[in-house]
Formats: C-alpha cells, structure tokens, sequence
C-alpha cells in the first residue's frame, strides 16, 4: 500500500491512516492524531484504539468517505481520516 | 433490585413494579443521537407537548404531558441527543444540568428513561455508565426491537437488568411495541440503580470496554448488517446514480416549493380578500375598520400566505431527516459546501431559504457545528425568498422590455430573474468565505456524520413536527409582522388634518419618507421610493401595495401596468438597479431578524447580520446608481 501523506508536515509519516484504505478494506487503529476533544468525539463514535475499521462508499470524488466501526457508519473528511494512524488486518478476513 | 431478573431466564421480560402513591412529577428522556429517543417522546406525549429555547442558550427544549393508564399524568422532558454527559457541547451541558436538577427553570427529574438503539447496543451503553451513576430511578429501553429481530440480534434482558442493576425493557417506540411497561415503569414505586461496577467515567476507552463487558454477560448478538441500507447506499452513494438522484430530489423540492404551492398560496390569497370584504361589509366605515382590515387582517394574511409553502419545506425536510436520506445529502454535498467554508449539513437549509429565511434557519439545527450553523444563519436571508419575487418581477417588468434572446429560448426578462438569483447566491457565498476565514474560523473540529440506517418515516412523527415548526413559525413570524403592520397602518394614518386621516405623503410615514430623502438620493431613489423602503421592512413584498396607494392605484400588483409606468417615470435605469441591488442584500425581514434572535440565542448576530447586510445594500446601491446611467 502507497503512501500518500508525505506532502503534510507529520513526523511519522511512515505509518498508514485511514486515507491509505480503499472501499472494502479493514484495518485495525492504532491511534488518533488530533487535540484531546476531537480524538474524545471519535471516540465517543467508535473510533477507539484496537477497533476494526472498514472502508466504505464516499461522496463522488471520494471526499468525504463512510467508515464502518463498531457497528455505526460515519462519514469522515480526508483531512480528519488522515489523522486516524491504522496498521492493516489480514486480507483473508475481511467481511 | 430488579424483581423481573428473578422470574425470567431470558427473551421478553415482563416488568412487574408495585403501584406507589404517588406518581413522579418529572420525568427525563435522554439517548444518543438517532436512537429514538423523540419518536418515543411523541408516542408518550403525543399533541400534549411544548416547544422553547432553554432560557440563554440556543437549545431546544420539548416538554409534554404523559397520561398514565390511571389518569394521572407527569411532565416529560426530551433532552437534546447526547454521547456522554461531560459537559463540553451546548448539548451535553444541558443533558448534564438538568438531570443533576442545576438548572432552575426546569425541575429536577425523579425518573430518566435511558433510550438505546438495541441494534447498536455495545455502543450506546456508554451513555449507560453516566446516567446509571446519577442515582435517579432509571429505565433502560433497548429500541428498535424490531429491527434488531429481523437482522437477526439478541440480548438476555434479565442478565442485562442484573448487570445494570436497573429495569430494562426491549421496544419499538415507531411501532408502539413495549410502551406499556414505560408506563408501568412511571406508575410504579421506583427505587435507585444499583449497578454490578461502572467505569471509571470520563475515560471513553474504559467506558467502552465496561459497555462490551456488560453486552457480554446479556449474551448481546449485534445484529447482522442492515442489507436493505446497503443496498440502498450502493444506489444513493454511487459515484453516478448518487449525484443524479440528490439532483432529482433538490428539483422535486424546488419544484413543489414553488409550483406546486402556488395555487394554494393564491387560495389563501383569495380567501383573506373574501373575509376582509366581508368584514369590511360587515362593519360601519371608520377608522377602526380600516385598522382592522388593512393592518391587522392583511398583517395577519401576509405571514398565513407563505404557511403552504412552509409547511411543504418542513414536511420534506421531514421526510428526507427521518428517511436518513438527509445523512447521504449532506455527504454528497459536503465538497461544494467546504469550498465555501461550510458543510454538507449547510446545504438543505441554504436551499430551503430559497423559500423562506425563517423555516431555512429554524432547520439549521441539524448542523451540531456551532460556527457552521451561525454562518449558514448569517448567509441565508441573500438567497432569493418568495417575498422578493413579486418585488424583482415589477421592477424588471418596468424597466426591461421583453425581447427574446437565443431564439425563443430565453427572454430578457428571464435573464434579468436568473441574474439576480445568481447575485444572491454569490453574494452569500462570499459572505461566507468572508465568515468562515475571519470571526467564524472554525478550529478545525473534525466533520463528523453519522450514517442511520434507511427507515420509513411515520406519519405520526411527520405529523408532530409539522404541527410542530408551524407553530413555531406562525408564532414567532406573526406576532412580529402582526406588531408592524399595526405601527406601519398608524403611522400612515397620523397626523389627521380637519378629523380625517392624511394622504399618504402627508402621513408620519410620508414625513418619514421625506425625512430620509437626502439618506436614500444617492441611491437615485425619491421619498415615495422611501416610504415602499419603509414599509418593506415588515415584508418585502408589502412595497408594492404601498407604492400602489402613493400613486393612487385601485389595484396594485407586481402585473399592474400602470404602476409599472410610474415607477418607470420616478427612477433612472441607474435607479431601478439600485433598487433591485437594495432588495436583494438587505434584511428586510422582521421575522427573520426574530427567528435570528430565537436560533443564536441573543441580539448579538441578528444585530450583526441587520448593520452586514444594510451597508453592503446600501454601497451596492450607491455604486449602481453611479455606473449606471
């Protein structure tokens, strides 16, 4: 999986976020990269550590794009998907 | 506690509670966001129910009426949707205060009805920990028990009882499924929670976990994944169709809003003119029945006009909210509106102001972003209402001859209409670029929409908020425009000269309008222009039956022939532009302005939008009448 995140100034910009997935694929999170409130709102829906995520459909030129995690569906701009940090699952086990 | 854990091993638990003496005062509703928690508030209350801002804060707050099966009744609270009670959103503060019985114009709750969506349910018991530790009798209702059914889910509600150490009940608020043992619950003598271990509370990961567990030891089984949603998101969100479907949806609003109703409106039209006659024939000629017929009954006819049209708006904004179409809208349209500065929830209101400001802004509370939804205020009045229709089709009737242009295509005309709904639109657009990267810059919270599942909406609940919003409507814009129709029918009517009223010209408002001449020349219009001005501000469109009476028509309308004559003869093309630029950017609307008021929760931004939008009227006005000669 290609990386597309080295034109932002992040330091760890080795690691995959949620913008690295395509429709279909799972990955499981690792860590939000956003201030206190903002990480405690994703969270609140689901995007907590350790959780399965899911690509889903997006909005005609793939921005926003709908994410399937602990059973809702939420829609996240690419801005704010790049700040969620995913290690991709095995492919075998996707739903 | 919990009796019902003792008898049932699992599937339905009938609850059993014993009768009190008394039954509790107040009881609470709260849920996350999306789980039925006003669904279930309507079946509980029904008609019976009120609807206000919290007292300083722009939250609404819904209270009715419950009748218990025995004829007592108790006062139901609907709290704002809520993921947790830590005080940070206007929301949650609410949720907070009221339920630990802070805030004083609200009583403190003796009973919460904790609303979850069983299809979700290792989620949603977040909300459990919070509220099971406020110690306040609580029932937890598991909704959308049907939905969970046919996708295939199951809890063991006793177990969950027991870990909650609360009664639990399994139902369907849209299908009226289980409300019986709500109100059981109320009638019964309620003790406190005793959960088995709650969380450490304002830890969301630890929170979650707690939920998992406890889902665990109730055997939850989430339901299977709802296929119909998918299917139908596969169609909605595809990169073709979606875009194709969302365009259709936006022309079929388009087109009721404005065909559909208009003979409806003109019915309405019609049936203030037959009853102001009639009571015009009724009464003896005097003062007091003009008072009656051209200020309060016309004030009165002028905001019941656009009830059609509003009505239809609220229905289908109804229909696609409660659908979860609107959800897939807001996603659509999300990337046009960031351009802008604002979101995809900014959309539907934007598009419905091209009705009316006052429903528009009354439906931007589903933007939870609260700068979002102040600019989406704040732009809203320069989309191009119905109110300034009558108004732009005088003026270009009188100053544009009707030529055909590309052929038969389009007419001048035409172009002239298309170009000020254009102006308006670009003007609201870079106001809000100007907003959005200055006094409302956003933080960069995160844009975040959650995704329902597809549902048919029920008329019941179409029904309340429809009832609901008119109301809301025809209070807050009638009693305004009713107020100002009433001082602008004085002021045309005073000083009296020998015991009878004034002409117009010789009328406060006459004085008035000579009196700002020198203010509004610059902008090439004379005093009668000024006293239309004036009095527009209770309603655009009310200039057309004020210039008729300045020039003494019998019959004015926006297809008058002979007052488009005499305007033609009172204003220089530079002049008419200026008019149209004037009426197109400034906040003529009293009701708007209160309905600004009611939604920001103060006179800060109605103050602010009101000075906004009369200097650039006034500058683009200034500038036409000097460019164009």
């Amino acid at each position: 999986m290609q990386l597309s995140v080295n034109n932002n100034n992040q330091p760890e910009a080795v690691s995959a976020t949620l913008i690295d997935l395509r429709r279909g694929d799972a990955a499981i999170l690792d860590g939000i990269d956003l201030p206190g409130e903002d990480a405690r709102r994703l969270m609140e829906l689901g995007f907590l550590p350790g959780a399965r995520v899911t690509a889903g459909q997006s909005a005609p030129g793939g921005d926003p794009r709908v994410f399937q995690v602990d059973g809702s569906e939420i829609a996240l701009r690419r801005e704010t998907a790049r700040r969620l940090k995913v290690h991709v699952e095995n492919p075998s086990r996707k739903r | 506690m919990s009796e019902c854990s003792d008898c049932h091993g699992c599937g339905t638990a009938v609850l059993e509670f014993p009768r009190p003496a008394s039954a509790p005062k107040a009881v609470a509703l709260i849920g996350p966001p999306n789980s039925g928690k006003t669904t279930l508030f309507n079946r509980l209350t029904g008609l019976r129910q009120k609807v206000a801002n919290f007292p300083g804060v722009t939250v609404e707050q819904h209270t009715g009426i419950v009748e218990l099966p025995d004829g007592r009744t108790l006062r139901a609270i609907d709290l704002p949707g809520v993921y947790s009670l830590s005080p940070r959103s206007e929301d949650e503060q609410i949720a907070h205060d009221v339920l630990t019985g802070k805030r004083h114009d609200t009583p403190k709750p003796e009973a919460i009805l904790l609303v979850l969506d069983s299809t979700n349910l290792s989620r949603h018991l977040m909300l459990a920990a919070p509220i099971l530790s406020l110690g306040v009798p609580t029932l937890v209702l598991l909704n959308m028990a049907d939905d969970l059914r046919n996708r295939g889910g199951k809890i063991d509600l006793a177990a969950l009882s027991r870990e909650l150490g609360a009664p639990v009940a399994l139902i369907s608020a849209r299908q009226g499924e289980g409300i019986g043992q709500v109100f059981d619950f109320l009638a019964s003598t309620m003790s406190k929670p005793s959960p088995k271990e709650l969380p450490v509370l304002q830890d969301v990961p630890k929170c979650r976990a707690w939920a998992g567990r406890v889902s665990g030891q109730a055997a939850y089984r989430p339901p299977l994944p709802p296929t119909w949603t998918r299917r139908l998101d596969a169609v909605l969100l595809h990169p073709v169709a979606g875009p194709l479907v969302f365009l259709a949806v936006v022309v079929a609003v388009f087109q009721a809003i404005f065909d559909y109703v208009t003979p409806l409106m003109d019915g309405v039209k019609w049936l203030f003119a037959v009853t102001g006659n009639w009571i015009a024939s009724a009464l003896p000629p005097s003062l007091l029945r003009s008072l009656l017929i051209d200020g309060v009954w016309k004030g009165v006819g002028s905001v019941i006009v656009f009830l059609p049209q509003v009505m239809l708006l609220f229905l289908f904004i109804g229909i696609l909210e409660d659908s979860g179409y609107l959800a897939r809208a807001a996603l659509i349209a999300d990337r046009t509106m960031a351009r802008f500065g604002l979101q995809g929830k900014s959309f539907i209101p934007l598009l419905s102001a091209y009705a009316c400001a006052v429903p528009a802004i009354m439906s931007t509370r589903t933007i939870e972003n609260k700068r979002d939804r102040t600019a989406t205020i704040l732009i809203a009045p320069f989309m191009t209402c119905s109110a300034r229709f009558p108004v732009y089709t005088l003026i270009v009737a009188a100053f544009v001859p009707n030529q055909p242009l590309l052929g038969h295509a389009l007419g001048t005309r035409t172009v002239a209409m298309i170009g000020l709904y254009a102006l308006g639109f670009l003007v609201a657009v870079a106001t809000a670029r100007l907003l959005k990267s200055s006094i409302l810059r956003s933080a960069r919270t995160p844009f975040l929409l959650e995704m329902p599942s597809y549902r048919w909406p029920t008329l019941q609940s179409l029904g309340l908020r429809l009832y609901d919003r008119s109301k809301v409507f025809l209070r807050r814009a009638g009693t305004v425009i009713l107020l100002v129709t009433v001082i602008l029918w004085i002021s045309a009517h005073v000083p009296f000269t020998n015991g009878h009223p004034p002409a117009i010209e010789n009328s406060l408002a006459g004085t008035i309008g000579r009196t700002i001449e020198p203010a509004i020349k610059p902008l090439g219009f004379n005093w009668k222009i000024g006293i239309g001005l004036i009095t527009s501000f209770a309603a655009r469109e009310t200039i057309i039956a004020s210039l008729g009476s300045i020039y003494g028509m019998d019959n004015p309308g926006e297809n008058n022939v002979d007052l488009q004559k005499a305007l033609h003869r009172d204003l220089t093309p530079g002049g008419a532009v200026a008019l149209l630029i004037f009426f197109a950017f400034a906040m003529q609307c009293v009701s708007t302005i209160a309905v600004v008021r009611r939604e920001t929760g103060g006179w800060k931004w109605p103050a602010f939008q009101f000075a906004y939008m009369s200097v650039l009227a006034y500058v683009g006005s200034f500038l036409a009448a000097h460019i164009i000669r």
